[in-house]
């Protein structure tokens, strides 16, 4: 494990998230073991590890829908531990999943006005909407004008008005991340983006992901098995096995780590070598 | 990109995305009223039409209030005809017993404050069970709901002071059906534009994005609570209201007639027949399919009433074969009423204006955020096991690893 370093004040402030000694167990099965994250802005940060190492329970505990058995996590300094799902939402954490999620009898635009909902600009009561007071074709429009501009963004612009389901899979994945942009984030959480894409679809998902991170200034956090999308992107990874933190640090080190090449080959001996 | 110009004024932007399309139903309501109330109180309507007008208009009121369950949240509810049932023995009975010397002045505002004392408690039974049971998936709800409402069947059919097993006798506060279709129709273009208003408005999104995927909805800050027990309370008291106006029509009110056969015949069927989250399509089934009742009713008298029967449920399986076969699913892109009423209305337009700016039209067309229906795979389960295993269960359970582990 590597020292910690001491942070200046300013760097301090820096942090999105950070968790302290996460964990949870599903009746005695450690799913995942104090987790220490502390993703600083505007980071591409990497969680990675073999099949069933916890990677999306920790991404599970992260928005909410598990509550942790121990630690906590703070984001942008402060406690968001045990908050429900729709606050930690509200709070700007938005994710994808790993299998696509989308509202298929919806339409694109729609899929996209749906994350929009909880924000303050649109704020629109039930009264308001029951009786079409000026105030609801007013944020109606601003919400549409939005959808359409953050699609627009992604190249689905032409496809607003096509049924959510009717999309080519690579268009879906951008879908649901336009979706999970939608509501504003601070933090943005990627399930497997990369999962059954081509080589040319995972570049073109590369810059996309770099693009959205300077263009919407977040901070992202991805579980990938594609080690070329990781390398390629991440600054920093912590590398997951059966839920306890193998390694953590800048990418190409926790790669190279003997550990981790074991973790992913198996094998006995200390031969790091494939 | 987009044609609106920051700068135009409120009722600018109004009228240029005003759409014909989207008050149809309002415009064929009123022009039915239009027609229908002068001839009524002219006297040139038989008391069977007037009859038939009343349950074509509290069968509307009904089949809205669980189309919103049904086909925009979607949640299966069997017991519908519970909150009908209790709108018209509290409403009714409100009105006997409170509003007696109301009645005798003035019985359209007893009937008006009988209908919000009927729906308030309705929906107060709604948030009563609604608590509880919308915390079940799929075919549990369904099966609470039913149990629900053989509950409220039983009970009153014991309690002596709503008739007990005879029924409830309403001779007397029965409205003059002269002008009761008519308040009927009002009440139903009232809850049509009331739900029509929350569907198509942010939290008309939010409750549609339940029903197509609840995992994502709650991930995307929808409050999934708040919004199920919304649907279900306006549904109810929507239901209940219906009751009342069932009630006003009718001598004598029998609890037996709200039992779940009801709930599926005058409610679920019309539902699924007229689209999944689909109001205009919940509203046309809702008139042609009692109509069909009735006059099957009156052709087909005694030993041939089964031959009504028989009619009944071929019409319904032809429309759900048509609807629902994948194997007819090229000749439905080809031969279906959307097309016909496009093609109808492109032919007008075409006799009414000689020359129409096509591109104008266009970009019109383009602004519609377009409205697509539920599926019909949702019923009677609506989420799959899978789903309801791999997430959303308190910690406590490991079955999340799997979608992890993959």
């Amino acid at each position: 494990m590597e020292e910690k370093e001491v942070l200046t004040p300013q760097e301090e402030k820096e942090i999105i998230i950070k968790t302290e000694n996460l964990g949870i167990s599903f009746r005695g099965l450690k799913a995942v073991q104090n987790l220490n994250l502390e993703i600083r802005k505007n980071q591409l940060y990497g969680l990675i590890g073999p099949n069933g190492a916890g990677k999306t329970t920790a991404f599970n505990i992260i928005t909410g829908v598990y509550k942790p058995t121990t630690g906590k996590y703070y984001l942008c300094g402060e406690d968001v531990t045990g908050l429900s799902q729709q606050e930690i939402c509200k709070k700007g954490i938005a994710r994808t999943f790993q299998n696509i999620r989308l509202y298929n009898n919806m339409s694109v635009i729609q899929n996209v006005m749906v994350g929009m909902a909880n924000n303050p600009m649109y704020h629109c009561n039930l009264a308001q909407t029951l009786f079409r007071t000026p105030r609801f074709f007013k944020t109606e429009r601003a919400m549409r004008q939005a959808g359409k501009e953050l699609l627009q963004v992604f190249g689905l612009y032409e496809l607003r008005n096509e049924q959510a389901s009717n999309l080519p899979y690579g268009k879906q994945r951008k879908l649901e991340i336009a979706r999970a942009l939608a509501t504003n984030p601070k933090l943005l959480l990627l399930d497997e983006p990369a999962a059954g894409m081509n080589e040319e679809e995972t570049r073109e998902l590369m810059n996309t992901i770099r693009f959205v991170r300077d263009k919407f200034d977040i901070t992202v956090l991805l579980i990938e098995h594609d080690m070329k999308l990781v390398s390629g992107i991440c600054d920093e990874v912590t590398v997951l096995n059966f839920g306890q933190v193998l390694t953590q640090g800048p990418t190409k080190e926790a790669l190279a780590n003997k550990e981790v090449i074991k973790a992913y080959l198996g094998g006995d001996d200390e031969d790091g070598n494939n | 990109m987009d044609t609106s110009n920051p700068n135009e004024s409120y009722f600018t932007a109004i009228r240029r995305r005003f759409k014909l399309k989207n008050y149809l139903v309002y415009i064929f309501f009123i022009v039915f009223l239009l027609i229908a109330s002068p001839l009524s109180i002219a006297g040139a309507l038989k008391t069977s039409t007037q009859i038939l007008f009343e349950q074509i208009g509290y069968t509307i009121i009904g089949v809205i209030s669980l189309s919103l369950v049904v086909g925009f949240l979607g949640e299966l509810s069997l017991g519908h005809a519970a909150f009908m049932s209790i709108g018209a023995f509290i409403g009714m009975y409100f009105q006997k017993t409170c509003l007696s010397s109301l009645h005798d002045v003035s019985p359209l505002l007893s009937l008006i404050i009988s209908m919000i004392v009927g729906g308030l408690v309705a929906g107060v039974c709604g948030i009563i069970i609604g608590l509880p049971a919308l915390r079940l998936k799929g075919d549990y709800l369904a099966i609470v709901t039913l149990a629900f409402g053989e509950i409220v069947k039983i009970l009153f059919q014991q309690i002596p002071i709503f008739g007990g097993a005879i029924g409830f006798n309403n001779r007397g506060y029965k409205y003059d059906s002269t002008y009761l279709f008519i308040i009927i129709f009002i009440v139903a273009l009232l809850s049509i534009v009331l739900v029509k208003n929350l569907i198509k408005s942010k939290h008309g999104r939010a409750i549609k994005s339940i029903r197509d995927n609840e995992i994502a909805a709650k991930a995307m800050g929808v409050n999934v609570t708040y919004y199920k027990l919304l649907v279900f309370v306006i549904s109810a008291v929507l239901a209940g209201v219906a009751g009342v106006l069932y009630g006003a029509s009718k001598n004598q009110i029998d609890a037996t007639t709200f039992n779940y056969n009801y709930s599926i015949n005058n409610m679920l069927v019309m539902v699924v027949i007229g689209g999944m989250g689909n109001i205009h399509g919940s509203i046309v089934s809702a008139i042609v399919v009692t109509f069909l009742n009735v006059k099957l009713q009156v052709i087909f008298e005694g030993d041939k009433a089964a031959i009504k029967n028989i009619i009944y449920a071929v019409i319904l399986i032809v429309i759900v074969v048509y609807n629902n076969a994948p194997s007819l699913r090229s000749f439905r892109e080809k031969y279906n009423l959307r097309k016909l009423f496009t093609f109808l209305k492109k032919k007008i337009k075409r006799m009414i204006f000689k020359n129409i700016d096509e591109k104008k039209e266009k970009e019109k067309e383009e602004e519609d955020i377009k409205e697509f229906s539920g599926d019909w795979s949702k019923i009677p389960t609506k989420i799959e096991m899978d789903e309801i295993v791999s997430t959303g269960l308190d910690v406590g359970s490991p079955h999340d690893e799997q979608e992890g582990g993959k």
